[in-house]
C-alpha cells in the first residue's frame, strides 16, 4: 500500500563523486538548453508550443540514473529534459524545436512531438494523459517479450485527473507490468494549482484504489529521486507490478512561453529558486566535498554552454523540411 | 477470355496480343485508325497501362509483405480528370479451380486471427470477454485454448485504456489485435487511435508506428437502439495514417483481416453483428489474403454503377438482382477498402455506366457516399450522365421501435429507386 516514506531526507547513502559530476553535468545541460531554447523562442525562431523544464531538472536527471539504456521512457509535452536524459542528441532536439530538416522528426513534430528508437524514448506526447496508456503498453511488451527491461511513464500533476491514467493503474496492477509511474508534481496544472484540482492532493496515494504502493519524493534533490528510482525500479523489474512515485518538484518558468503566470507570485517563485534550487545544490555539495574546483565548475559550464550553443547553430542551420516531405511518413 | 470492342472502326495497331489473360477492365486493347491515318504512325505509341499493370500485379502478389499494399494507393486525392485508369482486376485473388468451403464470417475471421498467431509470436489479441468468454460475439472461439492466456487476453471494461496499451504494445514491437465489443464502444477511446495510433508515424519522421488491427462489429445490429447502431466508417476514413477495412463476405473478411494483422499501419477493421452469421465461399487455401486498398467488382453490369461496402452489400446485391430481372444491368462494387479508397476501380467503372449510386448504412453528411460523388464529380465529370445519387442511413439517431429502425435504415427500394432517378427510368 501507499507510504509516505521519508518525505524530503534521503539516507545517507555514499553517492560516489562520478555520479554526482554526471548529475551536475546532465541537469546543467537541461538547465541551459531550455534556457535557450526560451531565448530563441523570443527570437522567433521556434513557434507554436514551448514549455520548458527549467526548476525540474533533478527529476528526470535522478530517475534516468536508475534505469538502464535498454529501459523505455514516455512522457507527456514538457519532454526537452527527457530527450537530453536519455541520451539524445541536443543538436536534433533544438533543430526539431526550430522545424527543421535536421530535427528528430524532420521537423514534422515539433517541441512536443519527438521521439528516439535509438535511445528508447517513445515521445514527445501532446494530449494530457495519453502517454500512461501508451506507457503501460510498452510495460506490457516488455513483459510479453520477457525483455527484463521497464518502462519509465512520466505525467504531470495535471495528468492525474484524467480517466485513463486510473484504467492503466488498474491494468498495470493486475497484470504485474514493470512500469514505473513518476508523477512530477509542480504544482500548476498550467495555471490550476493542485489543491484546487485534485480532491487528494497528495498523488502518490492515487494508486491506493488498484493496490499499486506509492512514496512521495522530495524532486528538487537528484540524491533523493535516485534513490527512490533505484527502489521503484528494482521493484518494477523483479515482477511485483507497478510503482508510483510523486515527485514534489517546481517550473520556474510559465507553463509555457505565452503564459504570464499570474497564478502565483513572483515572490513565490523567487523563493523556490533560492532555497531549493537542484543545481545549485549538487553545486555546493561539489565545492563542499571538494570534488570540484570553482575554476573546474566554469570549465564545465563552458563545455555545457559551447554544446548548447552547437546545437542552436545547428539548428538555425539544418534547413526547412523539403516541401516533398508533407506527403511522407503518413502510411508505410 | 474473350472480350468485344465496344468501337467499330479498322484497327491500326493490336496492344494485347491473342489468349493473353487477366488484362484489366478498360485497358486498351488495340488503336482504331482515324480518318486518313496511316498504321505505321502507330509504331512509336507507348501503351503506357503496361508497365503500371505489371507492377500492380507485383504489388497484389506481395500482399503478404507488410505495408506494401496499402502504402502505394495512399496518396492524396488529386482532382485531375483521370482518363485510362487501371481496374484492380479481383478475380486473380482465387486461383481457377481452388477448393470451396462454406463458412460464416464469424468463423473466417477467427481463422484469420488463429493462422495469423500461428505464424507470428507478436501477434496477440485483448478486449472485452475474448478469452474465457469466447468472444462477447464468439469471433474469438477457440483462440484461448490454442494460444493461452498470454496471447488472449481479458481485458476489464476499459476501452481508452486498454486502446492506448496496445498502441503501445504495437510501438515497442508487438502487433496487437485490440477487439472493441463494438465500434460504439470506441469512442472513448478515439483520442488513442487517432492522436496515438494514426499520427505517430507522421509526428516521428517515420521512426515509430503502430503496426496494429483495431477491430470489432460496426454499425446497426437490430433493436439495440441509438447509442449501440452507428456506422463509422467515414469517422475514421477521415484520419490520414489509418486504413479503414469493412468486409462484407466471409472470404473477403479473412484475406483483408489476414492482411490488416500484416499490415504496417493501424487498421480500423469494421464487423457487422449481422453478418457474422452469414455463411460464403471461402477458399481453401494455406495462406489466403486479399490485398487492402483494393476493391472489387461483386457484380458485372453495363447500366449503372452502385457502389457500398460491408452491410451496405446486401442491399446493393440485392437490388441488382431485382433490376436485372427488369432489365438493368448493374455493376456492383464493393469497395472492401474505404481507406484508402481504390478510386480507379470506381471510375473505371463509371466511365463506362455513366451513372453512380452510392450505398452504406452511415449518416449522410460528410458520409462515405458524400466523399465517392465528391470524387467522381472531380474525376469523371464527362463522363456522367446524371448526378451521383447517394442511399444511406437517415439523418437521425437510431430508433428503437422496429418500424422506425426499418426506416431509418437503408432499403433494397431506396436502392431500386435511386437507379431508376439515374436511368431516368422513374
Amino acid at each position: 500500500m501507499a507510504k509516505k516514506a521519508s518525505t524530503t531526507r534521503r539516507k545517507t547513502k555514499k553517492v560516489d563523486k562520478e555520479e554526482i559530476q554526471k548529475y551536475y553535468r546532465d541537469m546543467l545541460l537541461i538547465r541551459r538548453f531550455e534556457e535557450k531554447a526560451g531565448q530563441i523562442y523570443g527570437m522567433g525562431l521556434i513557434g507554436g508550443f514551448c514549455h520548458l523544464y527549467i526548476g525540474q531538472e533533478a527529476v528526470v536527471v535522478g530517475m534516468q540514473s536508475a534505469i538502464t539504456e535498454d529501459d523505455a521512457v514516455i512522457t507527456s509535452y514538457r519532454d526537452h529534459g527527457h530527450m537530453l536524459a536519455c541520451g539524445m542528441d541536443p543538436k536534433g532536439v533544438m533543430a526539431e524545436l526550430t522545424g527543421r530538416e535536421g530535427g528528430y522528426s524532420k521537423g514534422k513534430g515539433g517541441s512536443m512531438h519527438m521521439f528516439s528508437k535509438d535511445k528508447n524514448f517513445y515521445g514527445g506526447h501532446g494530449i494530457v494523459g495519453a502517454c500512461v496508456p501508451l506507457g503501460t503498453g510498452l510495460a506490457f511488451s516488455q513483459k510479453y517479450q520477457d525483455t527484463g527491461n521497464v518502462t519509465l511513464c512520466y505525467m504531470g500533476d495535471g495528468t492525474v485527473n484524467q480517466g485513463q491514467v486510473y484504467e492503466s493503474f488498474n491494468m498495470a496492477e493486475l497484470w504485474d507490468l514493470p512500469v514505473v509511474y513518476v508523477i512530477e508534481n509542480n504544482e500548476y496544472a498550467m495555471g490550476t494549482s493542485v489543491k484546487r484540482a485534485s480532491s487528494q492532493p497528495e498523488l502518490f496515494r492515487r494508486g491506493e484504489s488498484f493496490n499499486v504502493p506509492g512514496e512521495q519524493v522530495d524532486g528538487m534533490d537528484v540524491f533523493a529521486v535516485a534513490e527512490a528510482g533505484r527502489k521503484a525500479v528494482e521493484w518494477a523489474r523483479s515482477g511485483k507490478g507497478p510503482y508510483i512515485l510523486e515527485m514534489k518538484t517546481y517550473r520556474y518558468r510559465g507553463h509555457s512561453m505565452s503564459d504570464p503566470a499570474k497564478y502565483r507570485s513572483k515572490e513565490e517563485v523567487n523563493k523556490k529558486r533560492a532555497e531549493s534550487d537542484p543545481i545549485e545544490k549538487v553545486r555546493e555539495k561539489l565545492l563542499n566535498e571538494k570534488i570540484y574546483t570553482e575554476d573546474e565548475l566554469k570549465e564545465i559550464d563552458k563545455e555545457v554552454k559551447s554544446i548548447v550553443a552547437q546545437a542552436v547553430e545547428f539548428a538555425q542551420e539544418s534547413p526547412e523540411p523539403h516541401p516533398d516531405e508533407l506527403m511522407t511518413d503518413i502510411v508505410a | 477470355m474473350e472480350v468485344e470492342a465496344v468501337d467499330e472502326g479498322v484497327i491500326g495497331k493490336i496492344l494485347i496480343d491473342a489468349d493473353t489473360d487477366n488484362v484489366a477492365v478498360n485497358t486498351p486493347i488495340a488503336l482504331l485508325l482515324e480518318d486518313g491515318e496511316d498504321s505505321a504512325s502507330l509504331d512509336n505509341y507507348d501503351a503506357s497501362g503496361g508497365s503500371e499493370n505489371t507492377a500492380k500485379e507485383e504489388e497484389a502478389a506481395s500482399a503478404k509483405e507488410e505495408s506494401s499494399n496499402s502504402s502505394a494507393s495512399a496518396s492524396s486525392s488529386g482532382s485531375s480528370v483521370s482518363t485510362g485508369v487501371d481496374a484492380y482486376d479481383a478475380s486473380g485473388e482465387i486461383p481457377e479451380g481452388t477448393e470451396m468451403v462454406k463458412m460464416s464470417v464469424r468463423e473466417a475471421l477467427r481463422d484469420a486471427m488463429a493462422e495469423e498467431m500461428r505464424s507470428d509470436e507478436r501477434v496477440f489479441v485483448m478486449g472485452e470477454e475474448v478469452a474465457e468468454y469466447q468472444g462477447a460475439y464468439k469471433v474469438t472461439q477457440g483462440l484461448l485454448d490454442e494460444f493461452g492466456a498470454k496471447r488472449v487476453i481479458d481485458t476489464p471494461i476499459t476501452e481508452h485504456g486498454f486502446a492506448g496499451v496496445g498502441v503501445g504494445a504495437a510501438f515497442h514491437g508487438l502487433r496487437p489485435i485490440v477487439e472493441f465489443m463494438t465500434f460504439n464502444f470506441a469512442m472513448q477511446a478515439i483520442d488513442q487511435i487517432v492522436n496515438s495510433a494514426a499520427k505517430t508515424r507522421y509526428m516521428s519522421g517515420g521512426q515509430m508506428a503502430s503496426p496494429m488491427v483495431f477491430r470489432g462489429p460496426n454499425g446497426a445490429a437490430s433493436r439495440v437502439g441509438a447509442q449501440h447502431s452507428q456506422c463509422f466508417a467515414a469517422w475514421y476514413a477521415h484520419v490520414p495514417g489509418l486504413i479503414v477495412v469493412a468486409p462484407h463476405t466471409a472470404a473477403d473478411a479473412k484475406g483483408l483481416l489476414k492482411s490488416a494483422i500484416r499490415d504496417a499501419n493501424p487498421v480500423i477493421f469494421l464487423e457487422n453483428e449481422i453478418l457474422y452469421g452469414q455463411s460464403f465461399d471461402v477458399p481453401v487455401l494455406d495462406d489466403f489474403t486479399i490485398p487492402l486498398g483494393k476493391a472489387k467488382v461483386a457484380r458485372s453490369g453495363d447500366d449503372v454503377t452502385i457502389v457500398s461496402f460491408g452491410m451496405g452489400m446486401t442491399y446493393a446485391l440485392e437490388a441488382a438482382e431485382k433490376l436485372a430481372e427488369e432489365g438493368v444491368n448493374a455493376e456492383v462494387i464493393d469497395l472492401r477498402t474505404i481507406r484508402p479508397l481504390d478510386m480507379d476501380t470506381i471510375i473505371a467503372s463509371v466511365q463506362k455506366t455513366n451513372r453512380c449510386v452510392t450505398v452504406e448504412e452511415g449518416w449522410p453528411q460528410h458520409g462515405v457516399g458524400a466523399e465517392l460523388s465528391a470524387q467522381i464529380m472531380e474525376k469523371a465529370f464527362d463522363y456522367l450522365d446524371a448526378p451521383v445519387l447517394r442511399v444511406s442511413g437517415k439523418d437521425v439517431p437510431m430508433p428503437y421501435a422496429a418500424n422506425l429502425e426499418k426506416l431509418a435504415l437503408p432499403s433494397v427500394r431506396e436502392v431500386i429507386d435511386a437507379v431508376n432517378a439515374v436511368t431516368y427510368r422513374s
